[in-house]
């Protein structure tokens, strides 16, 4: 069992590196902040998986305040850059 | 292996399957609306069959509603997300990409 649940975690660590190449060939600035959701959304999914492999059940605490940063995160990224820059730029 | 652990097995490679296919869709779809949809919906479907197997592991009852509470707090986040950045991406004039 925590032999798969490793072999889980390599899949995800392997999906994170596979969505970065958005970042680099999105046109817009959203099609980064989309992969920093990503990134957010798929170490949640990794830290919950390490505290069944380590036997740490304090890591799903981790995992709850990444939770609460990504979206904190992404209403900064709307509100103060995003919108700023059609404000200045036209 | 048990009944428990096989259920709670085949849940986990489902949810990270779903994973694989949202990231599969943000890096393939032709548009930030498209992609948008991808990676909001999918993945926080392959987090939530994710989650719902590792419920079937955990070993008292406070755990698991910390569990669904993390999954919870992710759908919610997603969705204002998504919502925030469509709206703002069409005020800035990206349009929708329309067929020919």
């Amino acid at each position: 069992m925590i032999l798969f649940e490793l072999g889980l975690i390599l899949v995800l660590i392997l999906t994170i590196i596979g969505g970065l190449t958005r970042v680099m060939r999105g046109p817009t600035a959203a099609d980064r902040m989309l992969t920093a959701q990503l990134f957010a959304t798929a170490s949640v999914a990794i830290l919950l998986l390490l505290a069944e492999v380590m036997s740490t059940p304090p890591l799903r605490d981790v995992a709850l305040v990444f939770a609460l940063l990504t979206a904190i995160a992404g209403i900064a990224f709307v509100q103060r850059i995003w919108d700023r820059e059609s404000k200045i730029g036209g | 292996m048990s009944l428990l652990n096989g259920l709670s097995a085949f849940l986990m490679s489902l949810g990270t399957f779903f994973f694989v296919v949202g990231t599969l869709g943000l890096l393939r779809f032709p548009d930030i609306y498209t992609r948008l949809h991808a990676l909001t919906k999918a993945d926080n479907l392959g987090l939530g069959l994710l989650i719902a197997g590792l419920a079937l592991q955990a070993e008292t009852f406070a755990g698991i509603l910390k569990l669904i509470l993390i999954w919870l707090l992710v759908l919610a986040s997603s969705a204002t997300i998504s919502f925030l950045v469509a709206r703002t991406t069409l005020s800035r004039g990206i349009e929708p990409r329309r067929k020919a």
